[in-house]
């Protein structure tokens, strides 16, 4: 018999008010006892359709199972299965597009909460966990570049697997976009950290301030440092621009460069030594999860906010739990909106975005109906910060500097499903191929790149 | 100037190039151009100006002392190959990086003319180093303190007008570039400009070091930091280097009250 109520427990979080003025985590997490009333939601469908929502089949219904027993650690056990990064992943995922999207309990009110359930699940699992066993060395080397979500998660297997990883990071933090770019209110930076010191004691080394591709070539840590297969988790961090005029001025920023203020170099703190825009009024163009990071990290640094977004609500690419909290907080939106042009004042600050409303037209290639200009609707959205977030592409340095490694127009780098690359021994996987896509992605790109490169090696040795 | 041990750094760096650093743990992430290298030693070698707290906190390091983070070399290296008779310009502080591009340029055997300019004669730097490699050397100072009075637009025409170079390198204040630039127009000359924009993680992804070059936005970190000094917008450069003053005045002062405390 399942638990009939139509809605999810609601998630205990901090009060909008209060937590607009600080960047603590927002949801508090379920308690064991309102986990094991969500998990009996569950119907434990036989088809399983939530499992085919999931970009790397965690065994759903089962781990859920697990939870309404109140064995959590084989809940734990069962993600684990699938996911490296379930604590993570269970904050991240835009589960509303994947698995909860599929859930049939959400024909008839809302799905399960298979989210908020994984990370519980990951949650207990950390809050009890012992030391990490140290696998036994096979006694091959592999380097990993990059220590965001696809890198930490192939050099994780790896490890299990014998390999003797070493992981380069260009920055002086680990983590890739789960430290500099997503902010401290939505994923604790701790639980980061907990997953970066779980490979190191597993045996994995982390070399940090390591920019490969100037420090070493991607032939150099094959030739001269002695690595058997590299796998370049780059990621894509190369922000885009609109184009249009005013770009330049003094107080506008990619939200790559905000949130990295924000979030690595810890600008938010009275003692970092970073500098930030305090600003008085902030307008963020764009409207996926980046775009709600930065105007929630704008508002707790004490600003008014809006985000100007051209196409409409239902059209909105960011997660809807971001979209409800960043209004909760006070974060104004202005859709169907867009910037034409940023204007500045004589000292060259930025003072205002000309924008211009618009209405939907007919569907375009994506399905997706195409925004058109109303006549004479034109206004200025008075700002003095204008963060940039259209979307990334991927890092160009590795590509630029590796000869032969092949690349598609926008600079992904080309790799079949296990990762292969055009480059004997060299991998590649998460949003350095696909272009900036989600976590999980990443995640299960990694994954399935420490299989490939396992499958190189041994097959080199027979 | 301030010479650090990294010996991989020394094995790759090539002039043009910079490196990142932060002091200690709480600090800022800061760019400075390669002034040297010794390989044999492993050492690396950045030359900064007190601007901000962060060289304020660097300026108090002493021998022997250790710097949170160090990574490069970071940028592309300037471009000199074919170069067979050069200019290099150098302004102020920019000197100890003009000096490094002077050298590769004397090292692959081309003839180097240099001119250097600073404020006054308390200034400058590196004369000696720069004359032992340049067919001729001219010194300017502002107020006519050493050499020749004015800025080294002067003495850089002369040598235009006297005959044919295949490059002229321009490593200084976005100012001095700027006229450097205005100056060679005429005469269709090369002329390459070596930008240091506010940076944060000098690999292409903030975005904080764009530059508007041919009308277009390109990256100092991952395009330059040298470009076309005839296709720089300076004006622009100018204004978003002075983004933070403020903050950079604060910490200064901030950083400067630290170091009497400590000090009394």
């Amino acid at each position: 018999m399942y638990n009939r109520r139509e809605t999810k427990y609601p998630m205990p979080v901090q009060d909008p008010l209060v937590r607009n003025h600080n960047f603590k985590e927002v949801a508090l997490g379920y308690d064991a006892e309102t986990a094991v009333c969500e998990a009996e939601r569950c119907l434990s469908c036989k088809n399983r359709p939530c499992v085919k929502g999931c970009p790397v089949s965690v065994a759903i219904p089962e781990f859920i199972a697990k939870i309404a027993e109140g064995d959590f650690e084989a809940a734990y056990r069962i993600i684990s299965e699938s996911s490296s990064l379930p604590a993570v992943c269970g904050r991240v995922c835009p589960q509303e597009r994947q698995c909860e999207g599929n859930c049939i309990r959400g024909i008839k009110g809302e799905p399960v909460a298979i989210g908020r359930l994984e990370r519980f699940a990951a949650d207990m699992h950390y809050a009890g966990a012992g030391a990490i066993e140290r696998p036994i060395s096979n006694g091959h080397r592999v380097a990993v570049v990059g220590s965001g979500p696809a890198g930490l998660a192939c050099a994780g297997d790896l490890a299990k697997m014998g390999y003797d990883v070493t992981v380069f990071e260009a920055l002086h933090a680990a983590g890739g976009v789960l430290s500099y770019g997503i902010p401290e209110f939505r994923l604790p930076k701790e639980i980061v950290k907990r997953e970066v010191e779980n490979l190191i004691a597993m045996g994995v080394k982390l070399c940090t301030d390591s920019v490969i591709g100037r420090l070493y070539s991607v032939e150099e840590l094959r030739t001269e440092l002695g690595f058997e297969a590299v796998f370049l988790g780059t990621g894509a961090g190369l922000p885009r621009f609109l184009g249009i005029r005013g770009e330049n001025l003094k107080g506008v920023f990619s939200a790559n460069e905000y949130l990295t203020r924000a979030n690595l170099m810890r600008a938010y703190e009275e003692d970092s030594e970073t500098p930030i825009y305090h600003a008085k009024r902030v307008a963020v163009l764009g409207g996926g999860n980046v775009a709600m990071d930065a105007a929630r990290t704008a508002k707790r640094l004490g600003a008014e906010v809006t985000i100007v977004y051209r196409r409409g609500m239902e059209e909105l690419p960011a997660r809807k739990e971001e979209i409800l909290h960043a209004r909760e907080e006070g974060v104004e939106l202005r859709l169907l909106t867009n910037p034409v042009e940023l204007l500045g004042d004589a000292e060259g600050n930025v003072c205002a975005v000309e924008c211009v409303e618009m209405e939907l037209g007919a569907p375009d290639e994506s399905g997706r109906r195409r925004p058109v200009k109303k006549v004479g609707s034109e206004f200025r959205l008075e700002a003095d910060c204008v963060i940039l977030a259209l979307g990334t592409s991927p890092n160009p340095l590795l590509q630029r500097t590796t000869a032969g490694l092949e690349t598609k127009p926008h600079g992904e780098i080309s790799a079949d499903g296990d990762g292969k690359t055009s480059l004997e021994g060299v991998f590649a996987g998460g949003d350095a191929v696909t272009g900036s896509a989600t976590v999980i992605l990443a995640m299960g790109a990694g994954r399935r790149a420490a299989r490939a490169i396992d499958a190189y090696i041994s097959s080199a040795h027979r | 100037m301030i010479e650090l041990e990294a010996p991989r750094i020394a094995q790759k760096a090539l002039a043009g190039q910079f490196i990142i650093l932060r002091v200690d743990e709480r600090g800022e992430r800061i760019p400075l151009t390669v002034a040297g290298t010794d390989v044999e030693r492993g050492t690396v070698a950045v030359i900064f100006q007190v601007v901000g707290g962060t060289t304020a906190k660097l300026n108090a390091k002493r021998e022997g002392e250790f710097l949170a983070d160090f990574v490069g070399p970071l940028g592309n290296p300037t471009e000199v190959e074919g170069v067979k008779r050069a200019i290099v310009v150098g302004g102020g502080v920019g000197c100890a990086i003009a000096l490094p591009v002077a050298k590769r340029l004397y090292a692959l055997g081309a003839e180097v003319h240099t001119v250097v300019g600073f404020r006054s004669r308390e200034l400058v730097i590196l004369e000696e180093e720069f004359r032992a490699l340049s067919s001729t050397l001219t010194l300017t100072t502002d107020d006519g303190s050493a050499g020749e009075k004015g800025n080294v637009c002067g003495p850089l025409k002369r040598l235009l007008d006297g005959g044919e170079y295949d490059a002229v390198y321009a490593i200084g204040p976005l100012l001095m570039m700027k006229y450097v630039a205005a100056t060679t127009r005429p005469y269709g000359v090369k002329t390459i400009a070596s930008m240091n924009p506010i940076m944060i993680d000098g690999t292409g992804m903030c975005g904080c070091c764009r530059v508007t070059v041919d009308g277009v936005t390109r990256f100092a970190c991952v395009d330059g930091p040298d470009f076309d000094a005839q296709k720089v917008d300076f004006d622009e450069a100018i204004l978003r280097n002075r983004s933070y003053l403020p903050a950079e005045q604060r910490a200064r002062e901030k950083s400067c009250r630290l170091f009497r405390k400590e000090e009394s």
